[in-house]
Parts: C-alpha cells; sequence; structure tokens
C-alpha cells in the first residue's frame, strides 16, 4: 500500500472521528472560551496558509503568475457578494486567459 | 413561517450547487497526481470538501501525503464544533449519531442550524447531507475520469481555481479585525517557509504559529 493511500486512510478515521465526537461529547466539555477560540481561529489560520502557498508556492520558490491575478479576480467578486461557484469558474478563466495571452 | 416544503428546497439548491462542484475536485485530484480510485475514495470516505482540497494541494506540490492528511484533519477540527452545535437541535440517539457523522459538513451545519424547530433543522441537515453526498461523489468521479483526459490542468486555469476556492471559504470568517490579521500572519509565515521546508511543511506551520499567535493576542485583550 503506498503512502496516499496510508493519507487517505488516516484522513478518513481523523475526519470521522471529529465529526462523530463532536456529536456525542458533553457540551461542556469544549465550552471553555480558549478552545472556542481556538477552534474559531484554526479555519482562518490554516485557509490563509493554503491559499498563499497555493498561488504563490513554485518548487521551493515563490512565483509570481496568473494564479495571483486569478485570486485578485476571486477577491473582487467575493466583495461584490457573487456566489462562490461563479467566483471560481471567473477566477479559472481569467488564469486560463493570461496563459493564452 | 418557514415551511417545511421550503426547507427541502432550500437544502437541495444547497446540494446541487456544492455538489455540482466535485468536479474541480476530481479533476484536481487526479491532475495533481492521483488516480481515479483515490479521488472517489476521498470523496467517499472523507467527505469534507475543503480538507480533500488541502490534501490535494499538499501532494499536487510534492509533499509527503501524511503531511497531507494532518494537515486535511486540523483544518477539518470545525467539524468537532460543527457537532457540538447540531447535538442539542437534531437530538440523536447513538445509533443515529454514528448513522449521521459522516454527513457533518459546512453545508448541512449551516442549514440546520438556520432552523428554529428539531423537525426543521433535520429536514435541513439530512436533504443538505445527503444530496451533497450522491452529487459530490458522482461529481468527483467524472471530474477524475475527465482530469486523466483533458490534459495539463493549468490551460484551463484549474490550479488557479483552488486558490479562489479557498478564500470563498475563508471569506465569510474574516469578519473582524483579529481573523484578518490571523489569515495575513499565517500566509505571511508559510510564505517565508517555502523555500526553506518540505512541501505542505509551510501550511501547516504557517496555521500553528498564527493560531498560537491570535490566542495569545485573545487573551491579552479579555484579561
Amino acid at each position: 500500500m503506498n503512502a496516499t493511500w496510508v493519507g487517505i486512510l488516516v484522513m478518513a478515521v481523523g475526519c470521522f472521528s471529529l465529526k462523530l465526537a463532536g456529536l456525542s461529547v458533553p457540551e461542556r466539555v469544549l465550552a471553555h472560551p480558549m478552545t472556542r477560540r481556538a477552534a474559531d481561529l484554526i479555519p482562518v489560520a490554516l485557509l490563509g496558509a493554503l491559499i498563499a502557498v497555493q498561488v504563490l508556492g513554485g518548487d521551493h520558490e515563490l512565483v509570481v503568475d496568473a494564479r495571483l491575478a486569478a485570486l485578485g479576480v476571486a477577491a473582487l467578486l467575493y466583495s461584490l457578494r457573487v456566489p462562490f461557484l461563479p467566483t471560481v469558474v471567473a477566477a479559472s478563466a481569467t488564469a486560463a486567459l493570461l496563459r493564452l495571452m | 413561517m418557514t415551511t417545511d416544503r421550503s426547507v427541502v428546497v432550500d437544502s437541495l439548491g444547497v446540494g446541487v450547487a456544492t455538489g455540482a462542484y466535485g468536479v474541480s475536485f476530481g479533476a484536481l485530484a487526479t491532475t495533481s497526481g492521483l488516480d481515479v480510485w483515490q479521488a472517489c475514495a476521498l470523496s467517499l470516505a472523507v467527505f469534507t470538501g475543503a480538507s480533500q482540497f488541502a490534501f490535494i494541494g499538499v501532494v499536487a506540490t510534492g509533499g509527503n501525503p501524511i503531511t497531507g492528511a494532518f494537515t486535511a484533519i486540523l483544518l477539518g477540527s470545525r467539524l468537532l464544533f460543527y457537532g457540538l452545535s447540531l447535538a442539542p437541535l437534531l437530538r440523536l440517539g447513538r445509533g443515529a449519531r454514528i448513522a449521521s457523522a459522516h454527513l457533518v459538513i459546512d453545508e448541512s451545519t449551516a442549514m440546520a442550524t438556520l432552523r428554529p424547530t428539531t423537525r426543521q433543522a433535520r429536514l435541513g441537515f439530512y436533504w443538505t447531507g445527503v444530496s451533497i453526498f450522491l452529487l459530490w461523489n458522482l461529481a468527483t468521479l467524472a471530474g477524475a475520469v475527465a482530469g486523466t483526459a483533458i490534459g495539463d490542468p493549468r490551460d484551463y486555469g484549474l490550479d488557479a481555481a483552488v486558490g479562489a476556492a479557498f478564500l470563498g471559504l475563508l471569506w465569510p470568517r474574516l469578519d473582524s479585525w483579529a481573523t484578518r490579521a490571523v489569515a495575513v500572519l499565517a500566509a505571511a509565515v508559510a510564505l517565508g517557509l517555502v523555500p526553506f521546508t518540505a512541501a505542505g511543511v509551510p501550511i501547516m506551520v504557517g496555521g500553528a504559529v498564527a493560531v498560537l499567535l491570535g490566542l495569545r493576542w485573545a487573551r491579552e485583550v479579555t484579561e
């Protein structure tokens, strides 16, 4: 079994456990304000890091290319309250067009 | 007064829109080096869009799949709190909790917690969760098969779609000065690490540093 399958298995077990634990544990166990605060911040921090690396990351270097323009278009559309799917399509199209030029 | 019918219609609308997006996941998964079975296994067994994208994001840049898995699980930590807010609304027995846990995702939680009664919360949760599960998996298969056929995903801007999709998940959470600061800090730390560390590591370390500093900052403010 290769590493990718191991990763998939670890994720499946991990994510299911989180889902089931949330439905099952008594609320007071996780009610501490610090835990709540951490739960709010973790997705924000990870998504921030994921976006940055996804858009500017290269092979051990930072690369500015059509992806950054696409992200700019996405940010503009979200700020205009355009929904998720059209925004993602517009961002892809932006990158595709810039690469054609 | 919201009718049961409108809860179901709203849930199906969210289900179709979200499920269809599985096409992008399938296509990106196979163009990131996964095979069709692995793409489908992720959607079937993990069934948490953001975590699935995080995993292929790490794998696509040459990262270790185990690093990818832990990044994905960390990102999934919010699911714990979704369950917590759903439990008193859905009022499920032990068996029903085990059977329903897989459906706890962003959208099903949002569509359930909007509702005032247990009956409508359950309607929202199950109609949204089940419709997304079915469509997301069908769409993943379609996208994965297409992904092996379309050639270079960059020609279609598919690599840029991931950043835009993550930004869509992040956007509604950027509602305060503090969350914006944490997101920017995580991005900066991660980018700073890219040249020096193995792929996948910058995301985890950047995320962890930003959360710790964010917590410290919150404590200083509240004390």
